[in-house]
């Protein structure tokens, strides 16, 4: 979903719901996401780098939340991805951070994750990362790709 | 290395993807945990797994992997194979363990980095 906003700076953004628990379906929005910035000619390096954390940021949705909504914001200096979840939360955000630590499903390990390598996966590939999260609340996740 | 040349070095089948058997890849990685794959892999790479599902797709499609090599004989089901066509990726499969499919094609002079 594609909407213009009465804000200069902003040139895009785009929506996508991602359903907690569909296995089959992770990855579509990442997959969306990487083709919307490869036909707007965005730097095949960057394009990379934001694919790899939308995608972690999906299978962390799919694999631990019951579900939320990634957007999108494109502006001239940078790629901002937000995602927004409605619980359960991260109880300790700097534990979770650490890689190899992960509290994922045997499903979700069967599948090739839950290696405790997504958050710092993330970290790596974004310029900025900011987490908040509240037990029984929530995640907000915010990842800046500078241009 | 040629990815028919991986496909000769390993007696591999190909699943699907015979335009781009000729494309070049300069690493290789082997590995059953996507989420190592994506922390580390770089593109212009063959993954090689044993791992059979719709994410080794997904996660080949986020690092511009450009080839896949299934492991111990393993085929994909035929929407797994649907994805990597519409993502213009090589599948693979070998009957070798994902063990010797790696030495042989380290042997051949393929490099993990």
């Amino acid at each position: 979903m594609a909407q213009s906003i009465n804000n200069e700076e902003l040139v895009m953004v785009h929506t996508y719901e991602i359903e907690a628990g569909n296995f089959t379906l992770a990855g579509e929005a990442a997959s969306n996401i990487k083709k919307l910035l490869r036909q707007i000619g965005i730097d095949t390096k960057i394009v990379r780098r934001v694919a790899i954390a939308a995608y972690e940021t999906e299978i962390n949705m799919v694999i631990h939340s019951v579900g939320g909504i990634m957007r999108l914001e494109i502006t001239p200096k940078e790629i901002v991805l937000k995602a927004r979840d409605d619980g359960p939360g991260i109880e300790d955000i700097e534990l979770a951070m650490q890689e190899g630590y992960s509290t994922a499903t045997e499903l979700a390990r069967e599948l090739g994750f839950g290696a405790g390598m997504g958050l710092p996966n993330i970290k790596r590939c974004s310029d900025k990362l900011h987490i908040q999260s509240e037990l029984g609340q929530g995640t907000y996740l915010e990842a800046r790709f500078f241009l | 290395m040629k990815i028919r040349t991986i496909k000769d070095l390993l007696d591999a089948r190909l699943i699907v993807g015979e335009d781009f058997l000729d494309n070049e890849v300069l690493y290789a990685c082997g590995s059953d945990l996507m989420s190592d794959v994506l922390a580390f892999v770089k593109e212009q790479t063959v993954l090689l797994t044993g791992l059979n599902n719709p994410q080794v797709i997904r996660t080949a499609e986020m690092l511009d992997v450009s080839a896949i090599v299934f492991v111990r004989g393993k085929i994909p089901s035929p929407d797994i194979i649907q994805m990597a066509l519409e993502r213009d990726i090589v599948l693979l499969s070998t009957e070798h363990t994902l063990f010797e499919a790696c030495g042989k094609l380290y042997e051949g002079g393929l490099r993990g980095r």
